[in-house]
């Protein structure tokens, strides 16, 4: 009983190790994204943002997602941010003409809202533990609750995401 | 480990994302910065499915990926126009409707 106490503690501590390396790079790169004066670096540290993503989903044992997230995510929103990038010309290098004159008040706003959530989110979870014998919830479990559960939901999401990419051809065609 | 964690991780993210869509005048930077707040909701989403032992968070969390993908399509399409149109994509100079 205590060798099994104290192993998960070993894994508590691996964990808050694992935790702590990716969320660190994710803070750095999401402030560089809103920071960086390079466009194309702002895309490449959304990356990094992403991929951290993905890490922490792997860590709550949502291994579906985690693939999902790398899929959709790095290999079609960042490609398609990039081609957007491209075909407005925006400046590739160091420019200072990307940020508006409201930098100040957005950082006011943000902070704010940072301490707003942080208070909530202290006041309402506390220290509340994930539960430690969390059982993996697999692939197929999440197939077999999107087809039984939430069927409609489903197919509503894939009419909404043909009639998004019909008005995006629509949208930014020639004619 | 702790749900604040990862709550708190997501918060951040999310006050980050909302300061580079109010500070970025470039419309690529702006849709950046709302995929950082759409990825910390959720996060938020499957971090309150493990806390719950459910397999909901997981099938919101991939309902967002989809919108996500779908706006950030018809979002790029707009910008794509404005382009066309105004051969610039700054933000401050979209003031059409400015009363």
């Amino acid at each position: 009983m205590a060798a099994a106490a104290a192993a998960n503690a070993d894994l508590n501590t691996m964990g808050y190790l694992v935790f702590g390396v990716i969320a660190t790079a994710m803070a750095v790169s999401a402030v560089r994204v809103v920071t960086t004066k390079n466009v194309v670096h702002a895309a490449l540290y959304l990356v990094v943002v992403l991929a951290g993503v993905a890490a922490l989903y792997v860590q709550l044992a949502a291994e579906f997602i985690a693939v999902v997230q790398v899929l959709v995510y790095i290999g079609a929103i960042v490609v398609l941010l990039l081609f957007g990038t491209m075909l407005t010309r925006a400046p590739i290098g160091r420019t200072s003409d990307l940020d508006n004159d409201q930098r100040i008040a957005s950082a006011v706003v943000s902070l704010f809202l940072l301490g707003v959530l942080g208070w909530a989110l202290g006041d309402a979870f506390g220290w509340q533990h994930l539960p430690a014998d969390g059982s993996v919830q697999r692939t197929a479990d999440v197939g077999n609750s999107i087809f039984q559960d939430f069927v409609i939901p489903f197919e509503v999401i894939s009419i909404l995401l043909l009639a998004a990419l019909v008005g995006a051809v629509v949208i930014a065609r020639r004619d | 480990m702790h749900l604040n964690a990862f709550l708190l991780l997501a918060a951040f993210l999310f006050c980050t994302g909302v300061y580079g869509a109010l500070a970025r005048k470039n419309a690529v930077l702006v849709l950046m910065s709302i995929e950082l707040i759409l990825n910390a909701v959720n996060i938020n989403l499957v971090a309150f499915g493990a806390f719950h032992q459910s397999i909901v968070g997981h099938i919101f969390a991939l309902f967002v990926v989809a919108i996500a993908a779908a706006e950030v399509g018809v979002g790029l399409a707009i910008v794509l126009l404005i382009y066309r149109n105004r051969h610039s994509i700054d933000l401050s100079e979209v003031d059409l409707m400015k009363g």
